[in-house]
């Protein structure tokens, strides 16, 4: 993606939206870009917590946007990885706190003055004010589905309106796919998605604990041995240009298919 | 429940759904159309099942409206 802001949104919550900021931007930052992840859910944050970084948070964006730190003061570096940082969001303020116009200016800053290659922000859930915030600076957009109704659904819903928001760039994230149902005919599969939203994936990641493991100790899925945390890698890869192939999930209902899952192959 | 092949009948019902949520009209709007319709084409002939409804092709979201008459008797064979 040439898009240098990125905003991650979803429209539905609970579909992994800040999973997916943590994880691509620490993967985009081990493949050497220097990477600034923010966190708009203002009230609601976790970022901070999914990443691991909660004890370290002083400042917040808020106090940012309202002069009361400097942009260095708020961004907290990550010591696991180099050039990854997260500005997190405020806990005690309301949305309202947060301005479209000046919000676009501090990530203006980011790129021009602090020199981040890529800006990642983790959108809030729903289509309101916070959502619209955070995609107002963005160039380029990660909308986070998962393979259900109201996931899909609400998904459409966002692209509508991050086109009128003259967003450019809109990849997919297929998240939490789980290969055997697609296999069996019982779960969309990455075309279906396609095919119904009429946007390309950009990354397909399969359910897996390992995520639940990485987020309980606050360690990004991509430091560590995952299958999510390598499709998460190979997502970033793809970010980056890179021509990644998906592995296959794609349903495949012959007895030699039937054969090779019952004795655990691709 | 039909099990098995769930997620072709969820196809077909996001892309229904879609097609109403993009064209911002409520399913129960068409539902009313398609009786009135319905009433006016019998005035004239002897309608059976019909069917009224949005569909997306390409870029365009368009009302189908697919009503056949009773003579002969419909086979049901016709595609859409």
């Amino acid at each position: 993606m040439n898009a240098k802001v990125i905003v991650v949104t979803s429209g539905k919550g609970g579909v992994g939206k800040t999973t997916t900021t943590a994880n691509i931007g620490a993967a985009l930052a081990k493949l050497g870009e220097k990477v600034a992840v923010i966190d708009v859910d203002v009230g609601l944050r976790n970022l901070d917590v999914v990443m691991g970084l909660e004890s370290r948070v002083v400042f917040d964006l808020v106090d940012v946007l309202e002069g009361k730190c400097r942009m260095s003061q708020a961004l907290i570096r990550d010591k696991r990885v180099e050039n990854l940082y997260l500005l997190p969001a405020s806990q005690t303020r309301d949305k309202d706190a947060l301005d479209p116009e000046v919000f676009k200016g501090v990530v203006r800053d980011l790129v021009e003055q602090e020199g981040f290659s890529r800006i990642l922000i983790d959108s809030p859930a729903g289509i309101e004010s916070g959502f619209k915030t955070a995609a107002a600076p963005a160039e380029g957009a990660l909308v986070v589905v998962n393979p259900e109704v109201s996931s899909v659904r609400d998904a459409d819903r966002i692209i509508g309106l991050l086109e009128a928001q003259q967003v450019s760039e809109i990849r997919l994230v297929i998240n939490r796919l789980r290969p055997k149902m697609v296999a069996s005919g019982n779960m969309l599969s990455e075309a279906d998605i396609l095919d119904i939203l009429g946007v390309k994936p950009i990354g397909i990641i399969p359910e897996d604990e390992g995520i639940i493991v990485s987020t309980n100790v606050g360690e990004p899925a991509v430091l560590g041995k995952t299958k999510a945390g390598e499709a998460f890698m190979a997502t970033a890869r793809r970010l980056k240009g890179e021509d990644v192939p998906y592995p296959k999930f794609e349903e495949d209902r012959g007895f030699l298919a039937a054969l090779r899952r019952l004795f655990g192959g691709a | 429940m039909k099990r098995g092949r769930s997620k072709e009948t969820l196809k077909d019902r996001l892309e229904l759904v879609l097609a109403y949520d993009r064209a911002q009209i409520p399913p129960g709007k068409v539902d009313a159309l398609r009786n009135d319709l319905l009433e006016v084409v019998r005035r004239y002939f002897p309608a059976g099942n019909s069917s009224v409804e949005i569909e997306q092709r390409g870029d365009m979201v368009v009302l189908m409206a697919n009503i056949p008459l009773d003579e002969p008797p419909a086979t049901g064979g016709r595609a859409r």
